[in-house]
């Protein structure tokens, strides 16, 4: 599929196309965070008692827990007590169609290109659009119920089916995993919830849209997928922000759970605003993501990140089961001042595990872009399979790109490999485009497109569309 | 006063040894290293670049310093008197007089082999422009702790011009009882000069070496570096090699371990002239319980430098294994042409290896891989062999000779080359062919 690259000169002007506020008056809490405020964000989402002693439990740990800083990124230290934990659009009752969302709510869906009936009929695809805080439409529900397909916000979740969510909840990542994550377990505020039943393939790709909005409040979301023994799901994430001039933060928390046979596909559009051209403002992503697979299952993460001044990102997937399958492809692309360190993990365990990581990283401008991915097979995976491949391209002499990755093997049976490139658009592919009559900008345009093609492939169409208009708009005149 | 921890584990002050007859200069540089390591104490598993290797063993154990009054010492077969044009015997840190050799350099008035106390107190310009200069004590608390208490070393000055023949040979042992020693060597190659320095190490019972050797190659130097590593399965060594290249110069540096209880090989080399080349190259052979970590940053901070990294591991029964690489490339060094490889070969399935190249890279116009690989021998070589009459376990002592043959012939001189490949065989019994006889 090709896309005609939009001129060069008019993507240097371009502003971030998603830069608005909506205003709606919004419920918050008093900025800080103690126990309180997570007492009265589960008070508010009406939790049973377990929620409530499992946000306690992470806020305490949280507490004794220092800030990571071995990742290969800058910025200035975060005031975790200024920002404002909770923030609901505020409704009158709960809602039973479209037509009762708020008018500038439903606005804003549109503006973002979301129109809810649009999708609804047109695309096939359910969305569940998170704004802010609470999930305030789902469509689709009924069809999916049809099959057994549970997908609804995850507050709604917890209150409708508490016994899934108590099992499943912190089984890949414990409350306790790590400082964002341990956060993001006391004072996440909604989410996606998604399961799929024993042997169903679900019929349609489900979706959700994530918006930041209020200012001054952290979205921390969680996000859950459970696919039963046997049953098979596709999970679109996509993601964009208003422009703001402080920095916000963002602590999300992405669960996968793929049981025997089961098969999880995981694809993420990401972005968040990146601050403008001299580094300012732009959204902090600290993001745990884990998927575990149990024999024979497979979990695949796609992601295209092109947004966030800062990018801390690791979707990774514990091979438990044997024959179990990871994959990680990824596109990274930094400008400006945007920083990123991404990667992935590869958890051998099972006999016979197999993982693949093909990782593409562009650095432009004054971005810095890392790599860092952990192969690690442990002892008893018998005949486990890597490999990795990292390439990097860099465009322009102030930006950066660089490799860490930890291969760690206790299994003498085991075979991986890793590879990585570093290289810069090479002046004969250009010479020899330019030959053709092709323009210096297309012909950039289609080399970079043509370097991240085996991961746009991994794509939903309608995601791989938008990812190279994305990669297009990133560059903006960084190239040529 | 010497030992570097406790045994509760609380971090003792280091003091230096006071020295009258060195300049006040060497005295403020070790006082200034005492005082950073007090500050550090040793490297943990916090610390990134500590992250495979735990100093933990180390830091329990009472060591002492020695009092540097041994006569004689057991070479186990490492002494290369007669085939290397100088040889000089350290015993736990301490120059031997009686073996030491260095006859064949005394012609050469432009080559000087010196031990560091005499370097120290002498006038020699080279030693006040270099010493403690490249090797960061600052910010390697073991580079401290062997700038802080340094008794002897070598120092080899090669002045503008000069060629040495051969290779001069250093040797290390480490006599046991619990005594630490730091050696500490300075090698000088000047403009347009050639030499070759071979580092051993070896030694029995259990015995702490902390080793750092500064390399300067000026422009146009040819310079080769052997490190040869074979310390008793009790011994823990650290052993640094800081390298500092000007324009043009070209640097050849080899790491080989065969054995070891705990190896740390940690190598910083610094391209800082426009056109400098370095080979860096490395084997571990590792058996029974042996830890090797092979730590090395490779720093391009000019334009047009050439650096080709390879490390080779055979890991058999519970060794652990482990290569962390690091190549940077500087904002202004374009042109950069940069490989970095590690392969390993797993013969047991207690065996562990850890691999980490990395690459850190801030300029557009240039070329840099790396790849890793982890493995065991290629079933289908093996059938190969078996097919024409060569049994298995044959078939497999040849592919693991070839693995580490790659290396081994590369070594610039024989006897180095015999060293490694004896030591190779004593590590795997019962794994290669010259072996096979002694096999039930």
């Amino acid at each position: 599929m090709t896309t005609t690259p939009d001129s060069i000169e008019q993507l240097t002007t371009q502003e971030y196309k998603y830069g608005f506020v909506t205003d709606i008056e919004a419920d918050v809490a008093p900025p800080g965070l103690n126990e309180d405020i997570v007492r009265l964000i589960s008070h508010k989402k009406q939790e049973p008692a377990f929620m409530l002693e499992w946000r306690l439990k992470a806020f305490r740990h949280w507490l004794t827990m220092r800030e990571p800083t071995w990742a290969n990124v800058h910025y200035p230290a975060i005031d975790y007590q200024a920002a404002s934990y909770y923030s609901a659009p505020r409704q009158k009752k709960k809602l039973n169609s479209l037509d009762e969302v708020d008018p500038e709510l439903r606005s804003t869906f549109e503006k973002l290109g979301i129109s809810l009936e649009e999708q609804k009929r047109l695309s096939g695809v359910a969305v569940d659009a998170v704004f802010d805080s609470v999930s305030v439409a789902t469509t689709f529900q009924a069809e999916l119920a049809k099959v057994g397909v549970i997908f609804c916000p995850f507050s709604e979740a917890v209150r409708e089916h508490p016994e899934l969510v108590q099992k499943y909840l912190g089984s890949v990542v414990p409350s306790t995993d790590n400082f964002f994550a341990a956060l993001n377990s006391a004072v996440f505020s909604d989410g996606s919830f998604c399961y799929i039943p024993k042997g169903v393939r679900c019929p349609m790709e489900l979706s959700t849209y994530f918006r930041i909005n209020s200012a001054n409040t952290g979205q921390f979301e969680r996000t859950l997928i459970i696919a039963d023994e046997g049953a098979s799901v596709s999970y679109l994430e996509g993601c964009t922000a208003p422009m703001r001039d402080e920095n916000q933060l963002h602590a999300a928390v992405v669960e996968l759970v793929a049981l025997d046979g089961a098969t999880i596909k995981y694809s993420t559009v990401q972005n968040w605003y990146p601050g403008d051209k001299d580094g300012k403002g732009g959204i902090y992503n600290f993001v745990t993501k884990r998927g575990k697979a149990m024999t024979n299952a497979k979990i695949s993460w796609t992601q295209v990140e092109t947004g966030s001044s800062i990018t801390w990102k690791y979707p990774s997937c514990i091979l438990q089961g044997d024959n179990s399958i990871g994959e990680f492809y990824s596109v990274a692309l930094t400008n400006n001042y945007q920083q990123a360190d991404t990667g992935t993990k590869m958890i051998h365990i099972g006999k016979n595990t197999r993982s693949t990581i093909v990782s593409k990283g562009i650095s432009a401008g004054h971005g810095q872009n890392t790599y860092r991915g952990e192969v690690k097979i442990l002892k008893n995976a018998v005949g486990a399979r890597n490999y990795s491949q990292c390439d990097s391209l860099l465009m322009g002499d102030k930006c950066g790109a660089h490799t860490f990755p930890y291969i760690e093997v206790r299994n003498s049976t085991a075979q991986m490999e890793h590879e990585a490139s570093t290289s810069k658009i090479g002046e004969d592919q250009l010479f020899y485009c330019q030959q053709r009559g092709i323009s210096p900008e297309d012909a950039v345009s289609m080399i970079v497109n043509g370097f991240c093609r085996e991961v746009f492939r991994e794509l939903p169409m309608e995601f791989a569309v938008e990812a190279q208009k994305l990669l297009g708009v990133s560059l903006e005149g960084s190239v040529g | 006063m010497t030992t570097i921890l406790d045994t509760t584990g609380a971090l003792q002050k280091v003091v230096p040894p006071q020295n009258d007859a060195e300049p006040q200069r060497i005295a403020t540089i070790r006082q200034q290293a005492a005082e950073r390591f007090s500050a550090t104490g040793l490297p943990t598993a916090w610390d990134e670049e500590w992250k495979y290797t735990s100093l933990a063993p180390l830091g329990r154990i009472d060591w002492r310093l020695s009092p540097g009054s041994v006569e004689t010492a057991d070479t186990q077969g490492a002494s290369m008197r007669g085939r290397a044009a100088a040889e000089l015997i350290f015993v736990d840190g301490h120059l031997l007089r009686s073996p030491s050799d260095i006859s064949g350099l005394s012609g050469a008035a432009g080559v000087r082999l010196l031990s560091l106390s005499e370097a120290l107190t002498s006038s020699e310009p080279a030693v006040e422009r270099w010493f403690a200069r490249l090797a960061d004590y600052q910010r390697h608390p073991l580079t401290a702790l062997n700038t802080a208490l340094a008794a002897d070393g070598a120092v080899l000055i090669v002045d503008d011009g000069e060629v040495v023949d051969g290779f001069v040979h250093l040797l290390f042992i480490g006599s046991g009882s619990d005594v630490m020693s730091h050696p500490r060597n300075l090698i000088v190659a000047g403009r347009n000069s050639q030499l070759s320095i071979v580092e051993t190490y070896i030694g029995s019972g259990r015995y702490f070496t902390n080793s750092v050797t500064e390399i300067v190659a000026s422009e146009n130097a040819v310079v080769s570096h052997t490190k040869l590593v074979r310390e008793s399965p009790d011994a823990f060594h650290i052993g640094t090699t800081q390298i500092h290249q000007e324009r043009s110069s070209s640097v050849r540096s080899h790491q080989m371990s065969v054995g070891g209880g705990m190896v740390r090989n940690e190598v910083n080399v610094a391209l800082m002239g426009e056109g400098a080349s370095l080979v860096l190259e490395g084997l571990f052979v590792l058996t029974g319980r042996e830890h090797v970590d092979n730590h090395t940053v490779i720093d391009h901070a000019t334009p047009h430098c050439d650096s080709q990294e390879l490390f080779k591991g055979i890991l058999d029964q519970q060794s652990r294994g482990i290569f962390d690489g690091l190549i940077i490339v500087r904002k202004d060094a374009q042109k950069t042409n940069s490989r970095q490889v590690n392969r390993n070969l797993l013969l047991s399935e207690n065996a562990i290896v850890d691999s980490k190249p990395t690459l850190e890279i801030h300029a557009d116009d240039v070329k840099c891989n790396h790849g890793s690989t982890i493995g065991q021998l290629d079933e289908e070589a093996i059938f190969y062999l078996r097919a024409r009459g060569i049994d298995e376990a044959e078939a497999r002592s040849f592919l693991v000779d070839a693995f580490a043959s790659e290396i081994i012939d590369r070594l610039p001189f024989e006897p180095l080359r015999e060293w490694v490949r004896r030591g190779l065989f004593e590590q795997m019994p019962g794994r290669l062919p010259e072996r096979r006889e002694e096999r039930p």
